[in-house]
């Protein structure tokens, strides 16, 4: 293997550093230096011990497995499968618009595509994305545990998901929905689709997302390694546990409005019908209370992974932990008090139009918080421009420019004129795909070593970063142009003029997937050819570096005794050493240790 | 003799019962907050048809309803005393007390299918479907029963899975005599119980009490 560039404490086996100064409370330090030195065999031990894919390998093993790192990686696999079948959906939805007339598809098969492109890249691809495959693998970890506080709970979380994916594509094959992945009534209550399987589909699948943040919530309330503190968690589990709230706390009530909306549709009980008493706007008003906290589902995991990205790859101290932490309660807070921004223009007083578009520009200063104490975390860093780093300037520069249109659309005059065009739809793309997913690929780089022991090709990193980036910008900035001038979103057809944009788009749709397909095929490739990764290829300091790549069944032999701050970047690399005083195994083995 | 196994990634027992009890107050947290959605759908039309909503709660037997939540508190009482003697060690009280929660949930059942009975004789049926809508034409009834039927639908659901949860949590003291240290294990079901009993306790004035005041 050629030997990496970056900080000479990063090669494994290399001696430890001791003597920095030392971080923990002041009965760890009385207790750590001097007694957990003695432990090398221990580490022996660690080393030799199989990597969890390779603990058990029958595929019962995988199916029963209660392991946070195998359902990390299960969820890893499905959620790709996701992103898969919904990119399909995608180019094919931009393939129709080549053209002004049909191309490809009829109407009625457009309408159902984009519904099902939106239902399966929401649900099914963006919100567990990253909190149940990287969270579940990462957060226990992170915290020293050597799981999350429900096991079995974890597993179920699969099936549930597995099982609303399922019943979703049972729906797409008995004839799919037309309603878009909103619901709207009247249309969703009368539409002739079989849309009460997608509905209980994605009920079922809240349920995984709900146990999921549960999970989450508990486990780094109670596994934290003894030692850390709460401001001593790396920033990705911070952000794991505002998303964890929010799933928690917005996902239930969308799984009320989908089941309301099934009886509506499927038993005909009517809860939104005026011909009996009901109201629209009411539907509305309940269904955005999820769906836009449910926005920051979807981003708040992605800013975690930056925060984990900038620190390790630019190997500085955060210019402010506190800012980044608890900007993401503010993001989690404000976000519950903006919903109201979706429905400027379906009856709304200009007075609640008016409050709920200054509390949505809330949201837009603890996100410049965020980028800006990253960047200023960059500033005299030393920088290793590897691939998820180009994935995070990617990021950082959709990200702004979706946010700074996300500001300009929550200003109601301007919203009137863009509500409901390819505007709408340009600026949610630019934080979904443009941020989320860009994170994503920034994730699966950053802990690929981690979570599958092999290094990626890193030329072809940085060359499908920059192809993602380009399409991505090729697909979605014509769309800004489109909206801007008229062209309302989820139209068949279109007038001849918008053509040229519309050709443009479609064209970088194609980019996308090249730069995408080339990431999956190296990717795949490294799984068999790469080189064997090191212990801490990036010399980060958070506590999945200190454990072998891959990490063995319990991820720590013993619990870690905490001493360094997760990005104390101004000391050197400590060795992650057990923690003497909680440990009986440790205890055990260390009086026979002493009584030969 | 059962004695819970402490994971061998909590601490200790300690620990592991405080994120058994965190876990579960979450999630009866994310219940609350499913409840919320249709507590909010009838607050809203409860705004729009306030006198047609006083006219519907007369229409609900005060009685059937006053007798359920008596039912669901002395349930709630009898589950938080058989957890108590349970960490007193008084296993066979424990497992009479939770058997007879259980009982007075069915016996709850009994009642609320009862009250959905007499509502379909009298034409009344979800969707607004049924004779007295066509007697009663006001748009505010339609609302009204739909959103009860959901409601208390929705909570009896949660009913019946707490009796389920209830008869096996008394079979497994039994079968497996457990100790006190065993007890919270039964205070997590308890509190999903309470959980019940508390909706009800907003259900209950909903629709059984603010009525016209006859």
């Amino acid at each position: 293997m050629k030997k990496r560039r970056g900080n000479p404490d990063i090669e494994p086996g290399a001696p430890s550093t001791f003597g920095a100064v030392a971080t923990g409370t002041e009965g760890d330090r009385a207790a750590g230096p001097g007694r957990g030195a003695e432990l090398a065999d221990l580490r022996e031990v660690a080393v030799h011990a199989k990597p969890y894919y390779a603990d058990e390998t029958t595929i019962w093993s995988w199916l029963s497995t209660t392991d946070h790192k195998r359902i990390g990686i299960i969820f890893f696999v499905m959620t790709s499968v996701a992103l898969l079948i919904g990119g399909v959906l995608a180019m094919v939805l931009r393939l129709e618009h080549l053209t002004p007339d049909p191309t490809v598809m009829s109407a009625a098969t457009y309408n159902q595509v984009f519904t099902l492109h939106g239902v399966i890249m929401v649900w099914f691809f963006l919100i567990p994305s990253i909190p149940a495959a990287f969270g579940n693998f990462f957060v226990p970890i992170m915290l020293g545990a050597q799981d999350v506080a429900f096991p079995r709970l974890n597993l179920a979380t699969v099936y549930f998901y597995l099982v609303g994916l399922i019943v979703t594509v049972v729906g797409l094959v008995a004839g799919g929905a037309d309603t878009g992945w909103t619901f709207y009534p009247p249309y969703s209550s009368q539409t002739f689709t079989t849309l009460v399987p997608i509905l209980i589909g994605v009920f079922i699948l809240g349920w995984s997302t709900i146990l999921t943040g549960i999970n989450l919530i508990v486990t780094i309330h109670t596994l934290r390694a003894k030692g850390m503190k709460l401001m001593q968690m790396p920033l990705f589990v911070w952000a794991m546990y505002g998303v964890s709230v929010i799933q928690v706390v917005a996902t239930p009530v969308l799984g009320m409005v989908l089941l309301i909306i099934s009886l509506d549709h499927g038993l005909d009980w009517g809860f939104f019908d005026p011909a009996r008493g009901g109201d629209l706007i009411l539907f509305q008003h309940l269904f955005w209370f999820y769906s836009h906290p449910a926005v920051y589902i979807m981003i708040l995991p992605a800013m975690g992974v930056i925060s984990e990205v900038v620190l390790a790859l630019s190997h500085k101290n955060p210019l402010s932990y506190k800012a980044i932490a608890y900007s993401t309660f503010g993001i989690a807070f404000a976000g519950f008090l903006t919903w109201g921004h979706h429905m400027f223009v379906s009856g709304m007083s200009t007075f609640d139009a008016g409050v709920f578009g200054v509390l949505s520009m809330f949201v837009g200063i603890f996100s410049a918080i965020k980028v800006f104490t990253w960047v200023g975390s960059m500033y005299k860093g030393s920088i290793s421009l590897r691939t998820p780093l180009v994935y995070v300037f990617a990021f950082l520069f959709l990200f702004v420019f979706g946010g700074m249109t996300g500001i300009a659309v929550a200003a109601t005059s301007l919203d009137v004129h863009w509500h409901d065009t390819y505007f709408i739809v340009a600026h949610f793309h630019f934080i979904m795909v443009g941020a989320s997913l860009t994170a994503w690929f920034a994730a699966i780089h950053y802990w690929w070593p981690k979570m599958t022991g092999r290094m990626y090709s890193e030329a072809w990193g940085i060359a499908a970063s920059i192809l993602v980036f380009l399409g991505f910008i090729a697909t979605f900035f014509p769309q800004f142009l489109l909206g801007n001038g008229g062209m309302p979103r989820r139209y068949y057809y279109y007038p001849d003029h918008f053509q040229a944009l519309h050709v443009m788009s479609t064209a970088g749709t194609w980019v996308l997937a090249l730069g995408m397909t080339i990431a999956l095929i190296y990717l795949i490739f490294s799984l068999f050819y790469g080189a064997r990764a090191p212990m801490n290829p990036w010399g980060a300091r958070t506590l999945e570096w200190a454990v072998p790549s891959p990490p063995t069944r319990h991820n720590f032999e013993v619990t870690p005794l905490i001493e360094q701050d997760p990005y104390d970047y101004s000391n050197p690399l400590r060795e992650v050493r057990p923690n003497p005083l909680y440990d009986p195994e440790l205890e055990r083995h260390r009086s026979t240790e002493r009584s030969p | 003799m059962y004695t819970p196994r402490v994971q061998p990634f909590f601490e200790d027992l300690e620990k592991q019962r405080h994120a058994a009890k965190l876990g579960m107050w979450i999630f009866l947290g994310s219940e609350l907050l499913f409840f919320a959605g249709l507590f909010a759908i009838y607050a809203f039309y409860r705004t729009l048809y306030p006198e047609t909503f006083q006219l519907g709660v007369d229409h609900n037997s005060k009685l059937l309803g006053s007798i359920n939540t008596a039912l669901l508190i002395l349930g709630s009482t009898m589950v938080a005393s058989a957890v108590n003697f349970l960490r007193l060690g008084q296993r066979r009280i424990a497992t009479w007390l939770v058997a007879a929660t259980a009982a007075s949930g069915v016996l709850y059942i009994a009642i609320k299918s009862t009250e959905y009975g007499m509502h379909f004789s009298h034409g009344i049926y979800p969707g607004g479907v049924g004779h007295f809508f066509a007697e009663n034409p006001d748009p505010g009834f339609p609302v009204f029963f739909t959103t009860y039927f959901a409601l208390t639908g929705l909570h009896v659901i949660h009913v019946a899975i707490g009796v389920a949860l209830l008869g096996w949590k008394a079979w497994w003291i039994r079968r497996d005599r457990v100790d006190p240290t065993g007890a919270y294990r039964l205070g997590i079901v308890a509190l999903y119980w309470h959980f019940v009993d508390m909706i009800w306790l907003f259900l209950w004035p909903m629709f059984y009490l603010l009525g016209t005041q006859r």
